[in-house]
């Protein structure tokens, strides 16, 4: 697979866009291993972005756009929010449809790939923020997940709908003030990770996008598993430095305040006996050369 | 036409695929007794749906059911129940962006629940068919037939045909994929019958075998990208797309709605071949003309055989499609008419509005009569508001 389809037939090459020939040329399609280390030396993930300065979702977008185990053959879905402008610059097929039915489009789409394709890796990953995951698209979310779909949900969390101007979303802390929360918000933070593994999630993490490896292993492992066993879901935070008030330059220690062992955002992971079962599996079959022969 | 070479095997299920004019005009019928309930199991039987998903709502509950048998016996790929209207036709979304030919039935309520996705639907050109079963909309609560939800689904880009028989139901269900699926056209489209009237009462229709289907859907015949990363990665909104950042981006924006809207006007030539004709007309000569579309159709012939008992002439004009609404057609069929009835099962009246959008002197439209909520239409009804007109005891409004 790898390049394969992206290759451009010789006489055009010259007038085609310099954007798609550097994908051809240098992009990370194929390549064992990718991971966050790639960012900053292929084009194709992201090199520019419509993002605020400094803002943390940039950097999440693109380590996930890196960490993409099967980039040649994975389709994103995307909703509503500051990610749909990132969209337009990313090498992967992607639909934005609607606001809030991302984890329904997903369904759809992924039937209709393992459909079409038997027996071929179609990866379907959801990437949206917290108003349409939690939000306006909490009865599709929790559905897709009950279903067993099998593909990763993402929730950029930034803990309020930032696209809009910073109201109130279900994954607000309590008590925080906010447009349409005057007052204060008036009811808990929601509790979506533990809620996701209830309702039949194999894989969940919550963690900010501060470590970079972190980040990389939850990703892999949440596409990995959702690809064999059933739905996964990591909630990443990543915080709206302009409605929180901070500087440009903040975002990562807002990141770094909020994961210590008691905060938010503490890192936590679940893995179903099935998952780890499978993961374990993949050990197995990465290191054949160390079970001696019994030949 | 790359569906060519997949014509003559024998798919999954042992169906032999055959050419769609071959299905529709020369293969062998048998007459069958059946509600338009079970005609719409036969028509998905036939048609090589790849996905389906369902959602229950009277009265399209049954049909929808039913497709899942035949997803149970393999005749469809895959199935599964949503979680809302609103949902369903997400989730039909991203199957028909990933690729498939897609089913789903919807009613009333129903189809306003799910109303946002079909604008979506049509702007991203994703062919999906559905079966609209139209009932009355909340409130009072009634689940009678009502064409209410039709008017409010008219301008959303799809194509609209109006089944007035189970015969037609069977029909434009097969052709309504062929024409949407048509590179040029590639809309949604949605098959509309009179909930009860259609889908519930039991009516003679002549049915191919079910050893033939049609051709399944060429995803890569699409005029925008078919999203399975077969195709070399687009950027599908680079420059962000969906901001009017500059010129091309704004270009593309306002040319966009005036495609979808050509789109639909191209259907013509594909639909008129198929359906024959987007209208049908009998005794268009005559002064008074009952023109209107769906079960509506049926009660207004019922209404010109009473009237011509009583040596008044009136002819009729059934409008097949609702989308291309059939300007010059109507034009041409009422030219010599001096009263044009539009009898409707709605309180509003859109299509007495849509026909005196298009006809000249259109003081010549009476918008009536009307039942609403689920009310039945007896043809007396019909001929009550005709005499009553022509004996000058009902005053015409106009407006």
């Amino acid at each position: 697979m790898g390049k394969e389809k992206i290759k451009i037939c010789d006489e055009f090459y010259d007038i085609m866009p310099p954007e798609y020939r550097e994908l051809v040329d240098s992009a990370t399609y194929g390549k064992e291993g990718r991971g966050w280390k790639d960012v900053g030396i292929a084009k194709e993930l992201i090199e520019e972005h419509s993002l605020c300065a400094g803002c943390p979702e940039s950097i999440a977008f693109r380590y996930v756009m890196a960490c993409l185990p099967n980039p040649e053959d994975t389709v994103m879905v995307g909703s509503t929010g500051c990610t749909s402008l990132v969209f337009p610059h990313v090498a992967v097929h992607n639909i934005h449809s609607l606001f809030g039915n991302q984890n329904a489009v997903a369904s759809g789409l992924k039937r209709a790939l393992a459909y079409r394709f038997p027996g071929k890796v179609k990866d379907v990953v959801v990437l949206a923020g917290d108003g349409a995951t939690v939000d306006i698209g909490l009865d599709m979310t929790l559905q897709s997940w009950f279903r067993q779909e099998k593909f990763l949900t993402i929730c950029f969390d930034n803990e309020l709908y930032a696209n809009t101007g910073g109201q109130e979303s279900g994954l607000m802390q309590k008590g925080f003030v906010s447009k349409m929360a005057p007052a204060g918000k008036k009811f808990d933070k929601v509790r979506l990770p533990e809620i996701a593994e209830e309702s039949g999630c194999h894989y969940v993490a919550t963690l900010t996008v501060s470590k970079p490896n972190r980040v990389e292993k939850a990703i892999r492992q949440g596409i990995l598993i959702a690809r064999e066993v059933g739905p996964t879901y990591i909630q990443l935070y990543t915080p709206c430095i302009l409605e929180i008030g901070k500087q440009a330059m903040e975002g990562l220690q807002e990141m770094r305040d909020s994961e210590g062992p008691n905060e938010r955002f503490a890192f936590k992971e679940y893995i179903s006996e099935e998952a780890k079962a499978y993961l374990a599996s993949l050990e197995k079959e990465k290191k054949p050369a160390a079970i001696p022969s019994q030949a | 036409m790359e569906a060519n070479s997949v014509i003559g095997t024998i798919n999954k299920k042992g169906q032999k695929i055959v050419d769609p004019e071959y299905l529709f005009f020369e293969a062998p019928r048998q007459q069958h007794f059946m509600t338009g309930s079970e005609v719409v199991r036969e028509a998905i039987r036939r048609a090589s749906v790849d996905i389906s998903v369902a959602y229950p709502i009277t009265p399209q509950s049954e049909a929808a059911a039913m497709v899942g048998d035949l997803y149970v016996e393999g005749y469809v790929g895959d199935y599964f129940r949503g979680e809302s209207e609103f949902a369903v036709m997400s989730q039909c979304a991203g199957a028909s962006f990933g690729g498939a030919r897609v089913f789903t039935t919807t009613s009333g309520p129903g189809t306003l629940r799910a109303y946002e996705n079909f604008p979506m639907w049509a702007g991203s050109r994703l062919p999906i068919l559905i079966n609209v079963m139209v009932r009355g909309i909340n409130s009072p609560l009634n689940i009678q037939p009502d064409t209410l939800e039709l008017g409010m689904i008219l301008d959303t880009g799809m194509l609209i045909w109006h089944a007035e028989t189970a015969q037609e139901l069977l029909d434009y269900l097969l052709k309504g994929y062929i024409v949407a699926e048509e590179p040029d056209v590639h809309l949604p489209i949605a098959i509309v019958i009179d909930g009860f009237f259609v889908s519930h009462t039991k009516d003679m229709v002549m049915i191919p075998s079910a050893d033939i289907a049609l051709p399944p859907y060429n995803p890569y015949r699409s005029p925008v990208p078919c999203m399975d990363m077969e195709v070399p990665p687009v950027r599908m909104m680079r420059d962000p797309f969906v901001m009017k950042s500059n010129y091309i981006s704004y270009a593309t924006h306002a040319s966009w709605q005036q495609e979808i809207r050509a789109a639909i006007e191209r259907s013509r030539k594909h639909t008129i071949r198929l359906i024959g004709g987007l209208i049908e007309e009998e005794n268009s000569d005559a002064e008074i003309l009952i023109v209107s579309s769906g079960t509506a159709v049926a009660q207004g012939r019922e209404a010109i055989r009473l009237l011509a008992e009583e040596g008044i002439r009136v002819g009729i004009v059934k409008v097949k499609t609702l989308r291309p609404f059939p300007h010059e057609e109507i034009r041409q069929a009422t030219k010599n008419a001096k009263l044009i009835f539009v009898p409707e099962f709605n309180v509003v009246g859109w299509m007495a509005r849509e026909i005196k959008a298009v006809i000249p002197d259109n003081h010549r439209v009476i918008d009536g009569p009307h039942v609403a909520g689920g009310m039945t239409m007896p043809p007396e009804v019909i001929v009550e508001e005709i005499k009553k007109v022509l004996a000058g005891k009902k005053e015409v409004v106009h407006g």
